[in-house]
């Protein structure tokens, strides 16, 4: 491998020696700065204080999950997808599982679906707490954004009683989940909504009228309605733009037409209203988990098919189940058997708290993916940041870079 | 609308640019020849009643030894907000010339996808303003989502270029 002859740093440094003098001037934003939230990085061009051209340059946590993928079992995936959206990991966990049970036609228990359903809104909350947390500390609010780091630690708590795990949660499987949720799980859920409400509140009463936060975010970081078409975006940002679009209505999945929730628009696309889009979503989310939890249906929470979920292991000593359960226990690990979707493809997406996350799949019939392509809404939502930013001046750029809420593992992969 | 009715819709403006339909869960797509995914997409694109105003997603698959009419295979997922519908539209790319018309100039979605693809699959877009790689360094010299990539590299991680901190070269 032959190395280019100039970095790209070194590249700049001589363009700036032959432009000494002018007011001309190239700063690197990034990788490591506090203000990427990640590791993003921005060559941006500045006249005095106003930014001219932004070139952002991605791929420094690159893991390529897509092409492990391809050397993964149907539910060992999951635990790829687990290290994309680090905010929301669970969001990823259904979205995959969904894509998939979709190529295959299945369709998961009532029950099954309800505990999917409140876990993908907790996670919409644990993401977009986090994010109006960051937006208000980019901009000074510090205090926010530990009060909402105490809300996402509850959050934590509820999905390491789930799950087992904080972070690399890997809960769902195809046609089912891990376990059931533990028994405590209705008190768990209950007692964090209401202090999540009264923290929302809280949040809302210092910002909203908190002159600095409102000078810094209203008029700022605009994008008109056609350009968000264009670009792809979706999301929080795609709402604020003036679209009423969600995928939870509009090709609803788990049955979240079953859930009174409204749609959030704003009109201006601007930071502000990206931040009060994603406030009442979480009072959204909310309502959805409390109708979510009162209408909880028992039941089983795996499919019966033993071809895709392996039987109860009381299903042994019945005598009717006994040596078969055993069969399909081992089938259901070995090489070359296991959850195998007919050949085909799909792209099933979800409204994920950053936008819609697609999975194309294509399978070839066999245990393993010919091909996993996720759709990651924060590629197609950073794309669209230099068309929000040139032309003002550099101080907008943090603040309509805390707004994308970009998360690095996701836009990489 | 549905999607067979699109895909009718797609044969009677342009007969004989769809080479191929197919269809999976409910979910439809047509095939083209290289040549002719602009004017399908435009027409996707343009058409009133179709109104396929967003790029979704832009992704390449590498058919490798399976039979299929060419080795490589761009994908378009396309979205109508007017009918909240999705569409697929693949077109196949031969191994010994990558080439493809870049979309960029009909969604600003293409370009970060475009670059993606020539990155992982050295697949290049005709028309594309600014490709190179979007992920990996531009010094990178394979394609590793080809299916002839080893998992492991090509032993890029073995030998990696540093820089020297004296001379700077």
């Amino acid at each position: 491998m032959e190395l280019p002859p100039n970095r790209p740093t070194m590249e700049v440094e001589q363009e700036l020696e032959g432009d000494l003098g002018s007011r001309r001037m190239i700063i690197n934003f990034g990788p490591q700065h506090p203000a990427t939230h990640g590791t993003l990085r921005t060559l941006i061009e500045l006249d005095g204080e106003v930014v001219t051209k932004m070139t952002p340059e991605i791929g420094y946590l690159h893991s390529g999950f897509e092409k492990l993928a391809e050397y993964r079992t149907y539910n060992q995936i999951v635990t790829i997808t687990d290290r994309m959206n680090y905010l929301s990991p669970l969001c990823n966990n259904v979205g995959f599982s969904l894509a998939v049970e979709q190529m295959m036609g299945i369709t998961v228990t009532p029950r099954c679906a309800a505990i999917r359903v409140v876990l993908y809104e907790l996670s919409r909350i644990a993401d977009h707490i986090l994010s109006v947390g960051l937006q208000a500390m980019d901009l000074g609010a510090f205090s926010v954004m530990l009060w909402t780091f105490i809300e996402r630690e509850k959050l934590y708590d509820i999905f390491e009683a789930v799950t087992g795990a904080r972070l690399t949660t890997s809960y769902t499987r195809v046609g089912g989940l891990l376990r059931d949720v533990p028994p405590d799980f209705d008190e768990m859920c209950r007692g964090f909504m209401t202090k999540c409400a009264k923290t929302i509140d809280e949040i809302e009463s210092v910002l909203n009228t908190n002159r600095i936060f409102l000078d810094r975010t209203q008029g700022v970081g605009v994008i008109s309605k056609e350009d968000a078409i264009s670009f792809g975006l979706s999301g929080p940002l795609l709402r604020s733009c003036g679209v009423k679009r969600d995928l939870r209505k509009d090709r609803p999945y788990l049955g979240y037409e079953q859930y009174e929730f409204d749609v959030i628009t704003a009109q201006e696309g601007d930071v502000w209203t990206r931040y009060q889009v994603r406030v009442a979503e979480m009072r959204q989310s909310i309502r959805i988990i409390d109708q979510a939890l009162k209408k909880m249906p028992p039941g089983p929470i795996n499919v019966e098919d033993p071809r895709i979920a392996i039987p109860a292991k009381d299903a042994y000593n019945k005598p009717q189940g006994g040596m078969e359960g055993l069969i399909y226990h081992f089938k259901n690990y070995m090489y070359g058997h296991g959850v195998r979707p007919p050949k085909g493809e799909i792209y099933s997406s979800t409204e994920a708290p950053n936008g819609e996350l697609g999975w194309y799949i294509v399978s070839d019939g066999t245990e393993k993916p010919w091909r996993m392509r996720v759709r990651p809404p924060s590629l197609y939502n950073y794309q669209a940041f230099p068309r929000m930013c040139e032309g003002r001046l550099l101080s907008d750029m943090v603040a309509s870079l805390s707004s994308l809420n970009v998360i690095a593992g996701e836009l990489d992969r | 609308m549905d999607g067979s009715q699109i895909v009718e819709k797609l044969k009677a403006a342009l007969p004989d640019a769809v080479s191929a339909a197919g269809s999976h869960a409910g979910q439809v797509w047509v095939e083209t020849d290289r040549g002719r995914i602009l004017d399908i997409l435009r027409f996707l694109r343009d058409d009133p009643e179709l109104a396929f105003d967003s790029l979704t997603d832009l992704t390449a698959v590498d058919w490798l030894d399976q039979g299929r009419p060419e080795r490589f295979c761009v994908v378009y997922n396309l979205f109508s907000f007017r009918n909240n519908a999705y569409f697929r539209v693949k077109a196949w790319v031969p191994e010994e010339d990558p080439v493809v018309e870049s979309a960029s100039g009909l969604w600003k979605a293409a370009p970060w996808a475009e670059r993606e693809v020539y990155d992982m699959y050295g697949i290049e877009f005709d028309g594309h303003p600014d490709l190179k790689r979007l992920m990996l360094p531009e010094y990178y010299t394979g394609h590793p989502l080809r299916k002839d990539y080893p998992l492991q590299g090509a032993g890029e991680r073995d030998n990696f270029p540093k820089y020297n901190r004296e001379t700077g070269a």
